[in-house]
């Protein structure tokens, strides 16, 4: 599945790897990029969210706590499953159980 | 160096004459050190006050415990404390007192080679309207030792105590150090 | 250049204010409280745009001098004995993210039983927090070390925090001349600070204070460990271009008084060598060839210097104003250590003296002179560590 969260920034994520101390930055700061730690593959159950039920407001985007939900333009939340562990808060929060977690297949 | 030491209690201001005092002496160009003693001070308690004036830097930062003055700013300490303790053989003392030469020596454990008297607490009443008798006694303590100046003293007020306030002080400091009586013993 | 006579407190509290320090967070406590105290009449006064942060702790108030610097802000903060072991955590924080706080420890004995007087326990307490260490002999070096240790710290090549460390009373309460230079000049001596990162940057977002796994851990405290060596040579430079501007001269870390010919030197920090150059003088004068060495660096430490100075004179009398309970006096600990795989090899004694703040005078330094003759004239130390005051 194609992501769409990240854009470019997601395809130029290279995992930061230091073999000299000289590489390291002074200071202890943003030692590596989560983008190239894709957690999606932790998962058991994938949200899968009813357009038809939903009614975009967006509880789902707020409480996802990795966040891998995002908005497209149509205004309709939509999961980056790259990233998504399957937690399953979503679906637990969604007041109109539009989202529905998957039993997934790998 | 000369080493002065104050007596008072806590709340009278012995400390900040001890400032002023090296306030006055550091504008005539001398180096100078004053500090309080290093205790927990309460008001009403006795305290000291110390300062160091010398024409060189003064490097020494320990207590002072052979003065060559000493200055009283409340009688009532001379009934209670040695304040004469560690005092040098050819050394002054300063009192602010109404009694007399004699009743003075007498409550003195050790006779000073000069002792002068000035009434500082009505002087403070009179110009002040105020007990507070700090910047009266440095009046006594220019005419009676010499180590600064009365105009330095009087300056040095000003510079601690801003408009009226300064004046006043000022005045009363001017006229302590015109009624302090200095007797050689 | 003004001159005035101000008390330790006020001439760390003058310093932080002409070094443009923009944000101060700190906590009251004895003998401390007089420098936050004038920092906030200077706000008050309109003297000085300083953002004063009020905090419910010293921990805190490292906490907010950490957030402030973390934003490229020039930081300060002052305390004492327990609110600076408050602090502790906070201390490592501050380091370990390379942050140049810079700070001013009225050094105070620790509780139980309760003391507001000097005694250098609790800075040296803080020896392994990697903050750089300076003690201030008087006033005046309060005021110029504060300035300096914000030069120090911001050197691209430190980024560090810096400890100013004064004594209770001796210094602190006690008002002296201090000479301050135009505000100008010290603005072309220390320059607004250039951070190498900073959390405002939002071109540049960056996550301080990230976690490093035992493969990346090890490398961050080398770069610390390097960068606190770097710090001796930033440290001389300063002190040299100080003294060039100002004619107060802070090159040597250790600073050396009459110890060219001497057979014995006394060594120790702060504001009792100035008790103790008054006695080299006496002792002079009767005879005795004795030196003075003031540690004015203790992290930090000046290794070299110390070597140089130990391979010329017969006996070291290293002057402890504090204790490591289970050891020894803490500079005695580490002169000796420093001293161990070089050919330098004086006599040692320590001598633990003026703790809590009882008074150390010249007339100690004599009988110490004495008992240190006596050592280096018959090769025999008698004890390592003299509890030299106690009552016996």
């Amino acid at each position: 599945m194609k992501n769409t969260l990240f854009g470019e920034k997601l395809e130029e994520a290279k995992p930061i790897v230091f073999k000299k101390v000289e590489e390291y930055p002074e200071l202890p700061i943003s030692l590596g990029t989560t983008l190239v730690n894709k957690t999606g593959d932790w998962r058991t159950f994938m949200p899968v969210i009813n357009e038809e039920k939903c009614v975009k407001c967006y509880i789902c985007w707020k409480f996802c706590p990795e966040p891998s939900i995002y908005i497209k333009p149509d205004g309709y939340p939509a999961v980056d499953y790259d990233f998504c562990k399957g937690c399953g808060i979503c679906a637990n929060e969604c007041p109109t159980k539009a989202i529905e977690m998957i039993r997934e297949e790998k | 160096m000369i080493e002065i030491r104050f007596h008072g209690r806590g709340g009278q201001g012995a400390v900040t004459a001890a400032n002023i005092l090296a306030e006055a002496a550091f504008s005539e160009g001398k180096y100078v050190q004053a500090f309080p003693f290093f205790g927990v001070e309460r008001r009403g308690a006795p305290v000291t006050a110390f300062t160091r004036i010398d024409e060189k830097p003064i490097r020494i930062k320990t207590q002072i415990y052979e003065p060559d003055v000493v200055v009283v700013l409340d009688p009532s300490l001379l009934e209670s404390v040695d304040v004469t303790a560690g005092l040098k053989e050819d050394g002054i003392v300063v009192v602010n007192t109404e009694k007399s030469k004699e009743e003075v020596l007498a409550s003195l454990k050790k006779k000073p080679k000069k002792l002068a008297l000035v009434d500082a607490t009505s002087i403070a009443l009179e110009v002040l309207g105020l007990p507070i008798t700090n910047t009266s006694i440095l009046g006594a303590v220019a005419k009676a030792t010499g180590v600064v100046k009365i105009d330095s003293v009087e300056g040095a007020i000003k510079e601690t105590f801003s408009g009226e306030l300064g004046e006043k002080n000022a005045k009363a400091a001017r006229k302590a150090f015109e009624d302090t009586v200095v007797y050689e013993i | 250049m003004v001159k005035k006579v101000v008390s330790g407190n006020y001439a760390a509290a003058y310093a932080a204010k002409h070094a443009r320090v923009e944000v101060v967070a700190a906590y009251p406590i004895t003998p401390q409280t007089s420098i936050i105290e004038k920092i906030a009449e200077f706000i008050a006064n309109g003297e000085s745009d300083i953002q004063y942060v009020p905090v419910e702790s010293e921990h805190s108030a490292m906490a907010a001098c950490i957030g402030a610097s973390a934003t490229g802000a020039r930081a300060f903060t002052a305390t004492s004995a327990q609110g600076l072991a408050l602090m502790h955590e906070m201390l490592h924080w501050a380091s370990g993210a390379r942050l140049p706080i810079v700070m001013v420890d009225v050094n105070r004995a620790m509780a139980p039983p309760w003391s507001v007087w000097d005694d250098q326990t609790d800075s040296l307490a803080q020896r392994d927090t990697g903050w750089m260490q300076f003690y201030a002999e008087n006033n005046q070096e309060v005021y110029d070390g504060v300035l300096m240790a914000f030069k120090v710290a911001e050197h691209k090549d430190v980024q560090l925090p810096a400890m100013i460390i004064e004594s209770a009373f001796i210094l602190s309460h006690t008002y002296a001349i201090v000479d301050m230079p135009p505000q100008e000049e010290i603005d072309e001596f220390l320059p607004p600070r250039k951070p190498l990162y900073t959390l405002t940057d939002f071109d540049n977002p960056i996550a301080v204070g990230a976690l490093a796994t035992p493969a990346d851990y090890y490398e961050f405290r080398y770069k610390i460990a390097k960068a606190m060596e770097k710090a001796k040579e930033v440290i001389k430079e300063v002190g040299k271009e100080f003294g060039e501007r100002f004619g107060r001269d802070y090159s040597q870390m250790i600073e050396l008084y009459k110890t060219e010919d001497a057979d014995i030197v006394f060594m120790g920090m702060g504001s009792l060598m100035g008790t103790v150059k008054e006695a080299v003088d006496v002792l002079r004068r009767e005879g005795y060839k004795v030196g003075a060495a003031k540690v004015r660096w203790f992290r930090p430490f000046p290794s070299e210097e110390l070597y140089e100075l130990a391979k010329n004179v017969q006996g070291i009398a290293v002057l402890d104003r504090n204790f490591s309970f289970g050891q020894e006096g803490i500079l005695f600990n580490e002169a000796k250590g420093v001293l161990y795989n070089t050919d330098a090899k004086p006599i040692m004694k320590d001598y633990i003296v003026g703790i809590g703040g009882r008074d150390f005078t010249v007339e100690d330094v004599k009988k110490i002179a004495n008992d240190m003759l006596k050592i280096v004239e018959s090769g025999k130390l008698d004890e390592e560590v003299d509890w030299f005051h106690l009552k016996r």
